[in-house]
This record gives structure tokens, C-alpha cells and sequence, in this order.
């Protein structure tokens, strides 16, 4: 793998798994006295977005320093980006300063894939559009593999505008992939065109679902679908989609409850079951940073492919491994 | 125009509109002399198993002058058509500014007369494309205009559509339609379906482009103006005409290459190259659009040539530029990639179009004695490998970079003046 | 060596480590992944039996440390496992093998990240030499000359010695 630019990029459950076991590691790794390892001394890392995300900026800078790795910040405000500038340019001018990855935000579906055909620098997926948030989802899997162990046979309804999301469009196929089942709750507006080759179930019901469901992920709702004629109101919305304290109740007593942040309180999720116990909105942040290392040290230092590359010489004289 | 002397296209068989014979074609000053066997003349091109056909004419050229000369200008534009076996091409409206009035067209016409090929030009329908107010056509017409079209976008009002096509009517001339209902594409970028769900790219439905031509199919009803769907690209878009032409209607409708070959599977790398409007749709389409060529539904081939400066095809997906190039790679995809008779493909680049946009004096005239020597010798065996960097065009945005094609245009002959020469443009 | 000999030398360098620390209070083991593990876990089997009281294990991956990072394939074997402040403790740091001393040199800068132990001391069970940086074991079970392309493989039974296979 040379690149991340969407969760196939890792070859399914295999690939998923790796990044899974280096974030134990990575986990073990924030939890000390110093927080840092000299992994990637000596690579640099850049930022390109150009869409404002304070929160997975600074989630893959601390990444990014606790592996001490040096950082470059081309955070593009979008007042400043001229529309029909060649995206080419911009990454080869950054590739020209000698970075060894690119971490890209950007409001167009594919523009980190056109990066990657124009440098050599490892290019990672950070929010495209619609497309993919590729260590979002990864992020999700590990925070419910941590409390399940396995994802293997658990059912997860993902509730809400699956359609312009893609965060969506990332859980889905790492969810499946891990061998849960994915039901999609939304109204018929916001769901995507088609969902021809997805692994995952309908629904318009979503107190149908809840007591069928050990997760429950709700996705941001964003004011502008209101103009755009695909909800009636955002108080209809929450009536049929939101996560009520009442509907909470008909959830099983296990069942977790996750969002990728940041929340609309009283619209998608209430306020208060934000905070409850089964919620795993913190354990999400929090895993953020460990598995944005683990991407991070996977394509820069772990060898982008860890099958093709050489064997490594043996320490101390034993073979290890 | 042609040179002095006598030329003989020797050893070629010939195929027109007549049927297909195996003949030598004498050309002097401008005409056709004679065409039989065993014929010779001052300058001799060498047409060994190779067509000798009537010139290839497209009635969908983008040729960006004025307005955008950086991605493509007549003159370029002109000399890839001629590379490509046409000689006659229509200019499309949407430049900057559109051709919208007499003064723009003449311009066009003007830029055309020293190119490698007969440039035509089409007019707007709308004052500036902008879909409110009639563009002077009768002016236009005087000129010569015979096709109007606010291509590039789609007439949205149906009042005003009404009153152009009433207003065109009386003028005989065609109007040709981009069919796309705005409202209903949304911000769209691609087909909406299978693809743009997986991608996240936000899609436009068939039913945007069908709505169209449902609209226009009910307006030539009621007007009686004769109505040319331009690029029609999916299977219910293919239906409607069918059915609109079995109960009457003076309706034609174009194709383009690339909805008889691409699907919107080729966008998944997001390489806007691969972005065009109408989009590339399903694998179900292209079989319809196939079809349609094949039963005479969709009669002409058109390339809607569409280059873009290379810069602006290196942008994200949404923000690049719909179009691709066409005109030098049009007839090597119909041979290659339609399964019909080498004369029903011609019919359909050459004297079909020439009839549609009332060039047919001119062009796509059968290859005898007395006719203007407009032609084009084709190779139909010769395989090449297409190259953006290689193509006459100021843009290299063809779909198609490092496809083999069969079939390759050898020499072409506008007005008694060879053009092209065993593949090399001479002028 | 067979397995009596591994035993015998667990026991000694486990008296060796009481001696030398006047006792275990402040001690913890800490093995080095993978190798290490059996050989801290016996050695402190020993000085529990020996001292009667508890000894503490941790483990330690020493991966994103090494010094041949992005030259190879580097991926942690498994979790580091040291669930105490450092702070003033002697760590004994155990091996199965001494060799060119760049396992170490990660494993003394990944402690300093749990702390600042009054000492870091070293037990291996083998020493085969051919050392490449200033590093030297507190606790040896056997020193054992070796060829440089020679394997030397510590497990339960005992100690072997075998080809290199390239």
C-alpha cells in the first residue's frame, strides 16, 4: 500500500486487521509519561486542505509529532483558493520541498486520487467530498473492536444523510469487511442514487431497526440539505431519525452509540445520550491520534509494501518473527 | 483553391451513397472528372486497398475560437478534422462570445476559409446561450446558418423553446437541442447510478436528458419545426426518438463515439478526461445507442470535439471542464467498434450530416463525374494507437489515449486540394 | 547448552541479581519482544522462589525505536507491556541474545519514555560478541564465540547453534 485513499486501499479484513494490532500499539504509545516515539525522525509530513477541519488536522499533527515526524501546514483557506488552479501544481510544488506524505482534506470527491498520480509522496485520504474518510472509519472499527473484540456478526445501523457522507461511504465497507452487518437508516432523499454492490441493508424506519442494532452510528446532519428540498425540517428530521432519550429505550442494553463528530445536539443525537455510558464519541477522538499513527507509520515506515520488501536482518541473532 | 493539374486517387474502392465499386477517381479543379479503372493524371495518391469515400462531415465541433484559442482554435481544430477524413465541420456556438448574431458568425466563417476544411457555423437560439431571448437567427440564416442550438446547455424554458421552434419554422431551418433539464441535474457531474454512489460524485439522472426530449419530441408536434437531438445518450432518450420517428415527427438524432464506447465505470479514477456532458452512462445505454445506429434511429455519428486547455482537465472531477476531444479518432471508433456495413458507417459520417445541416451540395455527394471533390481515402486495416500528445489539437483531452483503433484516414481531398497526404496534414 | 545447563544459569544470574541489587525490592524485569520474554519470566520465577516475595515483568517492544526503520519492514511483534512509573526503579532489561548491541540501544531509549530509572541494568542469556555500539551485559547465562553468519537459537530445551540461512 503506497497510498490511502479509500478503506479498499487496504485489502479488506487482512489489511484492516494490521492497522487494527499497530494500534494497540499506538494506543499503549499515548498512554505514557512521554507520549512519543522517534519512528519516523526525519520524514515530513504535509498538510494540504483546503477545507477548514480543525478537529482531523490537529488529530493527524499529533500524530504525525508523537512519531516524530517533522510537519508542514498548507492549509488553503478556501478564500484564498482560486477555483481553476491546477491541483497538479500545488502538489508538485509541495512534493518540491521534500515531503514524504501528503494528508489531504478537500471538498472534491477524488482530488487525493489525482494527487497521488502526480507524486511520489505517500497521499492520504483525509475527507474527499462525498467519497471517503478513510482513517475515520478505520478509527470507528478500532473504538468498537476495543469494546467488542470483534466486529465479526454484530449488526451496526448507520442513521442519517448517508448520501452526501463520506464517512458513510468509508464505515460501510470497513464494517463489513470486519463481518458486521450494516443496515442504512435514512429518508429515501438522502440516501445515495444507488446502492447497487453494497453489502448493506435498507431502512426508512428507524424505530423498526433500534432493537435490532448492537451499534448505532449517526452521522452529522447538515443545515443546507433544507434548501436543497431534501428534508421538509430539521424538527422532522430528529421526529423520524434523531436519537431520542425515548428512543434510547428501545435500544438493547448493550448497544453503543457513536457520531464522527461534531454533533448537532438536539438534531441527529439529544443531548443528553451524547453523555451516556454506551456512547463511544470520546473513545473515538481518542483513537483518532493512535490509529492516525498507525497509517502514518504504515506507509512511511513499516514499508509501503510489507510483502515485496526484503526480509529484515535478523537482531541479536535470533530471527524474530 | 485546387492545385493546378490534374490528380488521380488510384487503386481505392470507392463507396458512397450509390454502393461500392472498385475505381480510380480523377480530380481537376475542384471536380470529380472521371471515375473508372486504369485512369492517371499529373499527380497520382496512392489509394490501395484502401476506401475512397465522400468527405466526413461533424455537425458537433467545439472549435473555441473565439474566446478560448488557448484549448483550441479554427484553424487547429480544422487541421485535426482533416486529419481525422472530414472535410466540413459545423462550429458550435458556445464561445466567447456565443455566436449570436451575424457579426460572430462571419467571424467564424471568416477564420475558417484558409483552414484544411469547410468550417460551417451554427447559431445560438438564445441571445448569449442564456435561455431568454430569442438570438437573431433570420440574420444568421441570411448568412447561411441552417442549424441552432444553444449547445453546451439546454433551452430550460418550454414557453421560449416553443417560440423559437415556431419562429425557426418559418425560417427552415433545424433547431438541435443539448437535452438537459438543469433543475433536475442538480450540480451533477456524471451519470447518476451505481458509479457516482460508490464515487461520491454528484450524479445527473437519464431522466434529465429524457425529459428533454420528451419536451421537444411534444413541441415539434405542436410546431412542426424539425428538432436534431444532439449526443443523445441514454436507452429512453434512444426509445422516444424511435417512437417519434415511426409516427412522423421531423426528428434526427446524433450520436457521439463516446457514448457508443464508454461507460461511466471509467470514471472511478476521477480523471476528468472521462468527464463529458451528457454524461457516459451505463452499459445498458451504449448497447441502446449501438442499436439506434444500427436501425437508423440515431443517423449521424457526431464527434462533439470538445478540447480543453490542459490545465483545466488537472482539477478535481466536479471542478474540471466537461468535454472530450473527438474529431481525429471518430472514424476509427465507428469502424472499429460498431459491428455495421463500412457504408452504413459512412452514411452516418458523411452524408447524413452533410443533408442535416444543408451542406449536402457540397458534401457526402455521391463520387461521380461533375461532383465537388470533397473525399477522404481510408485505410480500414491499419491499426494505431491513439495519443493525446499526437493529435493536431491544441488540447490532449481524448478519452482514448493508448487504445488501438483500427481504421486510419490516408489521404484527404478538399476541394480538389490534397490536405492530408498519406497521413500528413499539408497545410 | 541443554536444558539443565539454561536452568543452572537462570539460577545464577538470579542470586547474581540479588546480590548485586542487596535484594529485589526495587527491581522489575523487563523482557525485550519476542526472545526476551521466556527468559525474563524464568529469571523471575527464580527470584520469587529465591526472595519469597513477588518479582514484576514487563515487556518491550523495541520497534519504533530501531534504527532500521523505512530500510525494512519494521512492525511491533506485539504491545509493550510496562505498567509502572520508573521512576527510580532498577530496570533489568532481559534478552535471549547479546549481539551487534542495537537492540539495546532502542530498548535504553524507549525506557527513558516510562521514566528515569535510578539503573538499567542487562541480563542475556547468550553473548555471542561481534558488538557495534559501547554496550556491555551485567548477567551472562554463557558466552559463546560465533561466526557472524552463524544463528544462535535460545529456546526452552536450550541453546542452539545453526547456519545462517540466506
Amino acid at each position: 500500500m503506497k497510498h490511502l485513499l479509500g478503506i479498499e486501499d487496504l485489502g479488506g479484513a487482512e489489511g484492516i486487521d494490521e492497522v487494527m494490532r499497530l494500534t494497540d500499539s499506538f494506543v499503549e504509545v499515548s498512554g505514557r509519561n512521554i507520549p512519543r516515539v522517534p519512528a519516523l525522525r526525519g520524514k515530513t509530513v504535509a498538510w494540504l486542505f483546503y477545507e477548514d477541519s480543525t478537529r482531523t488536522r490537529l488529530s493527524f499533527e499529533t500524530a504525525a509529532k508523537r512519531l516524530t515526524a517533522d510537519t508542514m501546514n498548507f492549509s488553503v483557506s478556501s478564500s484564498s483558493v482560486k477555483k481553476g488552479e491546477s491541483l497538479r501544481d500545488t502538489a508538485r510544488t509541495i512534493e518540491a520541498m521534500g515531503i514524504d506524505a501528503i494528508v489531504v482534506r478537500h471538498a472534491s470527491a477524488g482530488a487525493p486520487h489525482r494527487i497521488s498520480r502526480w507524486v511520489d509522496a505517500a497521499v492520504i485520504n483525509a475527507g474527499d467530498g462525498w467519497h471517503q474518510h478513510p482513517t475515520q472509519a478505520l478509527l470507528d472499527t478500532y473504538s468498537l473492536r476495543q469494546r467488542w473484540g470483534s466486529l465479526d456478526g454484530r449488526h451496526i445501523a448507520i442513521v442519517g444523510d448517508i448520501k452526501h457522507s463520506r464517512v458513510a461511504r468509508s464505515d460501510v465497507w470497513a464494517f463489513t469487511a470486519m463481518g458486521a452487518e450494516v443496515t442504512l437508516v435514512a429518508p429515501p432523499t438522502l440516501l445515495p442514487p444507488s446502492l447497487e454492490g453494497w453489502p448493506v441493508k435498507v431502512s426508512h424506519d428507524l424505530d423498526a431497526v433500534l432493537p435490532t442494532v448492537d451499534a448505532i452510528y449517526l452521522l452529522r446532519m447538515q443545515r443546507e440539505r433544507m434548501t436543497e428540498a431534501l428534508l421538509p425540517s430539521l424538527r422532522e428530521y430528529t421526529a423520524c431519525f434523531g436519537l431520542t432519550a425515548r428512543r434510547v429505550d428501545a435500544l438493547r442494553d448493550d448497544a453503543l452509540v457513536l457520531h464522527p463528530g461534531p454533533m448537532n445536539r438536539g438534531v441527529e443525537i439529544a443531548a443528553e445520550v451524547a453523555d451516556l455510558p454506551r456512547s463511544l464519541i470520546l473513545d473515538q477522538v481518542r483513537n483518532g491520534v493512535a490509529v492516525r499513527m498507525a497509517v502514518l507509520y504504515l506507509l512511511l515506515g513499516a514499508g509501503s509494501d510489507l510483502v515485496a520488501a526484503p526480509a529484515p536482518e535478523p537482531l541479536e541473532g535470533t530471527p524474530r518473527g | 483553391m485546387a492545385d493546378a493539374g490534374s490528380l488521380v486517387i488510384k487503386g481505392g474502392q470507392v463507396v458512397d451513397a450509390t454502393g461500392e465499386r472498385t475505381a480510380d477517381v480523377v480530380v481537376v479543379d475542384g471536380r470529380i472528372t472521371a471515375v473508372g479503372t486504369g485512369l492517371s493524371a499529373d499527380r497520382t495518391l496512392d489509394a490501395t486497398g484502401c476506401i475512397v469515400a465522400p468527405g466526413l462531415v461533424d455537425i458537433h465541433s467545439h472549435l473555441r475560437e473565439p474566446g478560448k484559442e488557448e484549448a483550441e482554435t479554427v484553424e487547429t481544430g480544422a487541421r485535426g478534422a482533416a486529419l481525422g477524413g472530414y472535410t466540413a465541420i459545423l462550429a458550435m456556438p458556445n464561445t466567447t462570445p456565443a455566436i449570436d448574431s451575424a457579426a460572430v458568425v462571419q467571424q467564424v466563417l471568416e477564420l475558417g476559409r484558409p483552414a484544411p476544411c469547410d468550417v460551417f457555423s451554427s447559431g445560438a437560439i438564445t441571445v448569449g446561450r442564456g435561455g431568454e431571448q430569442l438570438a437573431p437567427m433570420a440574420e444568421m440564416a441570411a448568412l447561411g446558418v441552417r442549424i441552432f442550438t444553444d449547445d453546451g446547455a439546454g433551452v430550460q424554458d418550454n414557453g421560449l423553446m416553443r417560440r423559437a421552434m415556431e419562429y425557426a419554422s418559418g425560417l427552415g431551418v433545424t433547431l438541435a437541442q443539448h437535452c438537459e433539464d438543469d433543475a433536475l441535474c442538480g450540480g451533477g457531474h456524471m451519470h447518476e447510478g451505481e458509479w457516482s454512489a460508490r464515487l461520491g460524485i454528484p450524479g445527473q439522472p437519464a431522466e434529465a436528458e429524457e425529459l428533454m426530449v420528451m419536451r421537444d419530441i411534444a413541441l415539434a408536434r405542436l410546431t412542426g419545426c424539425r428538432i436534431h437531438f444532439q449526443h443523445l445518450s441514454t436507452a429512453g432518450s434512444v426509445a422516444m426518438v424511435r417512437a417519434a420517428i415511426a409516427s412522423g415527427l421531423p426528428v434526427t438524432a446524433e450520436a457521439t463515439p463516446h457514448h457508443f464506447t464508454l461507460t461511466h465505470a471509467e470514471c472511478q479514477g476521477y480523471d476528468p478526461v472521462f468527464k463529458v456532458n451528457p454524461p457516459l452512462r451505463t452499459a445498458a445505454d451504449v448497447d441502446a445507442v449501438k442499436g439506434a445506429l444500427a436501425d437508423g434511429t440515431i443517423g449521424i455519428i457526431a464527434t462533439d470535439h470538445a478540447p480543453h486547455a490542459p490545465e483545466t482537465k488537472e482539477l478535481p472531477f466536479d471542478q474540471a471542464p466537461p468535454g472530450m476531444l473527438g474529431l481525429e479518432t471518430a472514424l476509427a471508433l465507428a469502424l472499429t467498434e460498431l459491428d455495421l456495413p463500412v457504408q452504413q458507417v459512412l452514411a452516418a459520417l458523411s452524408w447524413n450530416p452533410a443533408a442535416a445541416i444543408g451542406v449536402g451540395d457540397l458534401h457526402g455527394l455521391p463520387v461521380e463525374a461533375g461532383n465537388p471533390a470533397n473525399l477522404c481515402v481510408i485505410d480500414p486495416e491499419a491499426t494505431w494507437t491513439v495519443r493525446g500528445s499526437a493529435m493536431a489539437s491544441r488540447s490532449t483531452n481524448t478519452p482514448f489515449e493508448g487504445r488501438e483503433l483500427r481504421g486510419k484516414v490516408r489521404h484527404t481531398v478538399l476541394h480538389g486540394e490534397p490536405v492530408v497526404v498519406a497521413g500528413e496534414p499539408q497545410r | 547448552m541443554d536444558s539443565a545447563d539454561v536452568q543452572r544459569a537462570v539460577w545464577r544470574m538470579a542470586h547474581e541479581i540479588i546480590e548485586a541489587n542487596s535484594g529485589t525490592e526495587s527491581v522489575v524485569l523487563v523482557g525485550l519482544q519476542t526472545g526476551g520474554l521466556p527468559v525474563s519470566e524464568a529469571v523471575a520465577d527464580a527470584l520469587t522462589s529465591i526472595t519469597g516475595h513477588e518479582t514484576e515483568v514487563g515487556s518491550l517492544d523495541v520497534a519504533f525505536y530501531r534504527d532500521d526503520i523505512g530500510l525494512r519492514p519494521v512492525l511491533p511483534e506485539a504491545v509493550t507491556h510496562i505498567p509502572w512509573n520508573l521512576d527510580g526503579r532498577t530496570v533489568v532489561l532481559c534478552d535471549d541474545v547479546l549481539f551487534t548491541g542495537r537492540t539495546i540501544r532502542a530498548a535504553l531509549n524507549a525506557l527513558s519514555d516510562y521514566g528515569r530509572p535510578r539503573a538499567v541494568q542487562l541480563l542475556v542469556m547468550v553473548d555471542r560478541g561481534h558488538r557495534e555500539l559501547p554496550i556491555r551485559p551485567d548477567y551472562v547465562g554463557k558466552n559463546l564465540p560465533t561466526r557472524r553468519d552463524e544463528v544462535v537459537d535460545v529456546h526452552a530445551d536450550g541453546v542452539d547453534l545453526g547456519e545462517m540461512l540466506r
